[in-house]
């Protein structure tokens, strides 16, 4: 691993974080670890560690940060957001981070198909005429396999 | 007691079982769901790429909630806490309401802010109440001891949620157990996530999750697990199975939604209940209670 050069990072990038819807309070951090320590993701894989994401991104390591797999392994429990004593939404911090690593192309393709499926159907699940049989033989009514309103409003 | 029912994308096409279930036991209860063929998905699985599009598909939803003047009712956690979050942002920025309602206005629609978003299991709560569910019940369910999981989005992110249950001391889901006649089994970490949401991009660690719950609920001698999301149906009866195979461990712990378990109590059959969809058999538990083969 080569040696950390704070003159290699990116300035602006906390700032750039910092604007984002949820993450405003990240700068408050002071690295109590509150959110590691509950983490469950974190008991399983000890790869995934929130206080060491919130520090990369005030030191401005934007690559490692938007490349990394690290930010895909929140499982958005919320915990971590429920206890911060500094108030910081680091569930919502992550959700910032992701979307900006996706609009760089950054994400496991399983994040990009869900986006394409939902705004090219207006759900996940296309319903097809075998699910509406099954639907009707369950006694339960029947649903549209699209739904247009919403595909015109977040289509691409 | 009129609601509109929020099914979300999961539900009609993959939990069927908990859609059943839930229209059976709400039926029983004088609890009018009603159906908007209109509504599409929440939201929640563009949130983590595009989170300004995940909240035009809630708000959306919610206007069209608004439409007819009903409040909605939500199955799925995962969609109560996006609609949720949705509703208390747009209830608290004028300005985001305002944007909100210039995109909404290119599908003919708009969003007043008045839509409260309640999970089923808080509507039995807060406007069926525990009494009246205690009236329905019709089977003894001999005290089948039932491990109740949360799940997260149920309760968390905590200000979404007027109800103000504490997530770090849940209670809700458990007294509506006590109250059809099951037995709440604790159990260590009851609190901790499934691991539904990081299936997309490390499945080891998700199994590796759903297995340290199932692991405690085994130990602490639960006859079946009680949940209210299709998530965690998926990772705890879904995948049970290949939790079983890749970590060489025996569970065989029937999931059941929260809504099965009531129907049951209430006389509910099986057929009705969507009992034979869930993956873990059931059959026997459903025996040891109504005697019936």
């Amino acid at each position: 691993m080569p040696e950390f050069q704070i003159e290699n990072t990116a300035s602006g990038f906390a700032s750039q974080v910092h604007r984002e819807p949820g993450a405003e309070a990240i700068r408050s951090c002071y690295a109590c670890g509150t959110c590691t320590a509950g983490c469950p993701v974190r008991r399983v894989n000890l790869k995934y560690n929130p206080r060491k994401l919130i520090r990369m991104v005030l030191l401005g390591m934007q690559d490692e940060v938007l490349k990394g797999e690290e930010i895909w392994l929140c499982s958005s429990c919320y915990t971590c957001q429920e206890r911060c004593p500094q108030g910081i939404r680091i569930t919502d911090t992550i959700l910032a981070l992701r979307n900006l690593a996706a609009k760089e192309g950054h994400a496991p393709s399983g994040i990009f198909m869900q986006a394409k499926l939902i705004k090219g159907q207006g759900r996940l699940y296309a319903l097809d005429e075998f699910d509406e049989k099954k639907r009707k033989k369950a006694g339960l009514p029947s649903l549209p396999s699209q739904v247009e309103g919403a595909i015109k409003l977040v289509e691409e | 007691m009129k609601y509109a029912l929020f099914l979300g994308c999961t539900i009609p096409a993959r939990s069927r079982n908990y859609e059943m279930s839930a229209r059976g036991v709400a039926g029983r209860l004088g609890l009018d769901l009603v159906d908007i063929p209109d509504f599409s998905c929440c939201g929640f699985p563009l949130k983590s790429s595009d989170g300004k599009k995940a909240g035009l598909l809630a708000a959306r939803n919610l206007a069209l909630a608004e439409s007819k003047g009903l409040s909605i009712c939500t199955l799925c956690s995962a969609c109560t806490s996006m609609l949720a979050e949705e509703a208390h942002r747009l209830g608290r920025d004028s300005a985001l309401l305002d944007e909100t309602n210039r995109e909404l206005a290119k599908v003919g629609l708009s969003y007043g802010g008045d839509v409260k978003v309640k999970h089923f299991a808080r509507v039995l709560l807060d406007e069926v109440g525990l009494d009246r569910i205690r009236e329905a019940v019709s089977v003894n369910l001999k005290d089948l001891a039932v491990a109740t999981h949360y799940g997260c989005h149920y309760l968390k992110p905590s200000e979404i949620y007027e109800e103000g249950e504490d997530p770090e001391n849940p209670s809700s889901l458990e007294e509506i157990m006590e109250a059809v006649g099951a037995r709440s089994v604790p159990y260590d970490r009851q609190k901790d996530c499934c691991g539904g949401a990081v299936l997309v991009a490390h499945e080891q660690t998700a199994l590796e999750m759903a297995k340290q719950k199932l692991d405690r609920v085994k130990a602490a001698g639960a006859r079946a697990m009680n949940v209210v999301c299709p998530f965690c149906s998926v990772m705890y009866d879904d995948n049970q199975k290949s939790i079983e195979g890749r970590f060489d461990v025996s569970y065989e712990i029937p999931v059941l939604f929260l809504p099965q378990i009531m129907g049951l109590a209430m006389g509910l059959g099986r057929k009705e209940l969507g009992l034979n969809m869930n993956v873990v058999k059931t059959k026997k538990l459903t025996e040891e209670i109504t005697g019936e083969k």
